[in-house]
């Protein structure tokens, strides 16, 4: 289990957090609720090891192998679809990265294509692809569906649900529906 | 609807009569500045002070056939190439050690903002004092033209890689060669590219310039300092016509070269070795063919 104490984060004179306790259990899913401003990108952040908190114990992280789908896209333009999504794999797991991107409703054209090519929702499911199919202990889902339409939204989800069975996940979302779709645990921070 | 396909057959004509005016352009310009030279040196009367283009052109004609000419570009060539490359690749080490390390940074800025602002001909009679210091004049002189600013350059790419994809790499542990070839080689080579196009420049007019000083046998500027004392100014100038050429084609075939790096780091970036095994396997090959890449 993934757990912070007392972790404070300050920017400037602004507190983000003030002593959060959180705990993310071992297989489960835990959905991060609040409102904009609240902290949870920086907490996700701190998950993922990418931001240091000023006070404060994060534990059970040691030897976690992370994947994460941030609010940016974070694709290499250069790269296909396939490309972005075999940057992150072991040898041998293309086939992987093909069937996921076509799971996720890319055809054959958006998969050659260089990510600059692609529109905003292909490429927002490149990143979700990405952190769903590497190999990772610890999957960080920072608002996934954000600008997708309402068919692809479903398709990510199920996929979502499917492929982070049994794998801790930490899930930010203003969508309530979204954290029941994926039997979350509902922490909200105010 | 009709009204886009009938704006666009009307476009295609007027497309297709500018298309012959751009190629033309450059061919008047040049005309017109030969016309200028020429009638420059119908003004001074005197071959010798400032020759025709038409001497020149005779001159330069006479002297591709020679073996005189294509001796004096190879040893150019090979000793200012020589230096530029060795500028290039050290440029680059240097770059990333300080980018890498800001001691490095903090020791190496001062120096190469001294070699940066020195005067070449210090550097050319530093090098003519030392023994043997001529035959390789052209080659250091054009390197320490160009090291500052490919250390510069490329070190002003590496800082401004995307913090976005550095962080992704670091949360995904991609490994160290896959980071390279799909983050920080993209991100570097326009600088790259950029600092190479003034530097291959820089690198002929300042190789040139020690040759012509330190008069290594066989250059180019030994050649041109000859047709000085001799006062043949169409041979000067026909010397000039041929470095001015070579580093055309220099800073052509430099703009192939990186064009084909940045189109075959499009293709393969994210594969390669890597520290957990990555490469581009018959496996991955086969998927490619799959959703036809």
């Amino acid at each position: 289990m993934i757990s912070l104490r007392g972790v404070t984060k300050r920017f400037g004179e602004q507190v983000v957090l003030d002593g959060v306790d959180l705990d993310l259990p071992d297989g489960a899913v835990t959905a991060l609720m609040g409102p904009n401003g609240s902290g949870k990108t920086t907490l996700a952040r701190i998950v993922l090891g990418l931001t240091e908190p000023d006070a404060g114990t994060v534990s059970g992280l040691h030897g976690l192998r992370r994947a994460a789908a941030f609010q940016e896209d974070r694709l290499c333009d250069q790269l296909t679809a396939v490309g972005n999504v075999r940057l992150v794999l072991d040898r041998g797991r293309a086939a992987d990265a093909v069937a996921a991107l076509r799971e996720a409703g890319l055809d054959d054209d958006a998969l050659s294509k260089p990510a600059r090519d692609l529109s905003g929702g292909q490429r927002r499911r490149v990143a979700i692809v990405r952190a769903l199919v590497a190999d990772a202990d610890l999957v960080v889902l920072d608002e996934p569906f954000k600008g997708l339409d309402r068919a692809a939204h479903g398709r990510m989800l199920e996929l979502v649900r499917e492929r982070c069975a049994g794998r801790t996940v930490l899930l930010i979302t203003h969508d309530a529906a979204e954290a029941e779709a994926l039997g979350a645990t509902v922490v909200t921070l105010s | 609807m009709t009204s886009t396909t009938a704006g666009k057959a009307a476009a295609a004509p007027s497309a297709r009569r500018r298309g012959p005016a751009r190629a033309v352009r450059p061919a008047l310009v040049l005309a017109f500045w030969l016309v200028v030279w020429q009638a420059g040196a119908w003004a001074v009367g005197q071959d010798f002070l400032l020759a025709s283009p038409v001497s020149v052109a005779r001159r330069l004609g006479e002297l591709l056939g020679t073996a005189e000419l294509w001796g004096a570009v190879g040893h150019s060539l090979a000793r200012i190439g020589g230096g530029f490359v060795a500028a290039v690749l050290v440029g680059i080490a240097t770059a990333a050690l300080a980018a890498a390390w800001s001691v490095v940074d903090t020791l190496l800025a001062p120096a190469m903002a001294a070699v940066r602002a020195a005067p070449v001909v210090s550097f050319i009679i530093l090098l003519l004092m030392l023994p043997g210091g001529s035959g390789t004049l052209a080659a250091v002189t054009s390197f320490l033209m160009v090291l500052p600013i490919v250390h510069a350059t490329v070190l002003e790419g590496i800082r401004q890689r995307d913090r976005e994809l550095l962080e992704m790499a670091a949360v995904f542990r991609v490994p160290r060669w896959r980071r390279l070839t799909a983050i920080d080689v993209p991100a570097v080579l326009p600088y790259l590219a950029a600092s190479c196009r003034v530097g291959i420049g820089l690198a002929w007019k300042a190789g040139v310039a020690a040759e012509v000083i330190g008069l290594p046998e066989g250059s180019i500027g030994e050649r041109m300092y000859d047709a000085k004392l001799l006062l043949m100014s169409a041979d000067v100038l026909a010397w000039t016509v041929v470095v001015v050429a070579l580093s055309f084609a220099s800073e052509w075939l430099l703009a192939l070269l990186l064009s084909r790096g940045e189109a075959r780091l499009a293709t393969t970036g994210g594969s390669g070795p890597g520290t957990s095994g990555s490469g581009e396997g018959p496996g991955e090959r086969a998927d490619e063919r799959e959703v036809g890449a």
